[in-house]
């Protein structure tokens, strides 16, 4: 069960009329790292982890979703206001012609979101270790946004998206770490 | 010192079409290196946490584009 609480994770702020921004946003709204993409592995993948890092897979799934919250508020104030013929300019207009203004879970290209962008292996290191790559593909996206937005405010909650990727990856990789350690090794404090 | 951004310089072809970015750059975050978190790490106070998105100091990694900086007039 979830409590959802009726605010943003980080604050969105956006400063300048920029469709064009919202076209590569969508990458981390329904592309292959993104968002949708995290949060759906995490909370399926956990079912058939070893009870240590199924509560580290719900948390971090339950984030993703907050992020996702994030990214489609940067993309509906970025496009709520465009006129098809921005929407045009902005290399939207074949989204406009499929779903108007209307968000769509899709990648930076057009493509739909597809449940084939995920896996669930069920051999709990190889899970961990596409969760890893997943969160440093994510890290990776960020980065290239930021490189191609000078959104100064957009920026700051890219920022603060990326540094949470950081975070992610540090925990998926002490997960790994805990299903490594050895049984009945001596352990020292 | 650390850094968490790596360069490398990659091959320019005379021949090369357009004008080469004499060096690349990557990101290494703190996460690559820390293996299982210790214990004791400086942190931030929770107003600056919330900020930065992280509770721990050594892992905040704020990433700015390098085209931002140079328009900015940032170092
Ligand atoms: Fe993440």
């Amino acid at each position: 069960m979830w409590v959802y609480e009726k605010k943003l994770q980080y604050p969105v702020r956006v400063s300048t009329c920029n469709p064009m921004l919202a076209k590569f946003l969508i990458e981390q709204y329904g592309g292959a790292d993104g968002e949708l993409s995290a949060a759906l592995r995490y909370l399926n993948q956990r079912y058939t982890i070893p009870d240590k890092v199924i509560g580290l897979l719900t948390d971090i799934g339950t984030e993703e979703f907050a992020h996702l919250e994030m990214i489609a508020t940067m993309v509906f104030k970025l496009t709520k206001d465009a006129t098809p013929e921005q929407m045009k300019a902005a290399g939207l207009g074949a989204h406009y012609a499929n779903h108007d203004n209307a968000l769509y879970y899709e990648n930076a290209g057009g493509v739909p979101w597809t449940a084939t962008y995920i896996q669930a292996k069920g051999d709990p290191i190889a899970d961990l270790y596409e969760d890893i790559a997943a969160e440093e593909k994510a890290r990776a996206t960020y980065q290239w946004i930021i490189n191609m937005s000078d959104d100064t405010d957009l920026n700051d909650s890219l920022r603060f998206l990326r540094e949470r990727e950081i975070i992610h990856s540090q925990r998926f990789r002490e997960a790994v770490e805990i299903l490594k350690d050895e049984q009945g090794k001596k352990r020292i404090f | 010192m650390f850094t968490p951004t790596k360069a490398y310089y990659p091959y320019i072809s005379p021949f090369d079409p357009c004008p080469p970015i004499k060096v690349k750059t990557y990101s290494t975050p703190p996460n690559l290196y820390m293996g299982f978190q210790p214990p004791n790490l400086p942190q931030f106070s929770p107003m600056e946490a919330l900020r930065a998105g992280t509770l721990w100091k050594p892992f905040y990694d704020p990433y700015f584009s390098p085209y931002e900086k140079v328009k900015e007039g940032r170092s």
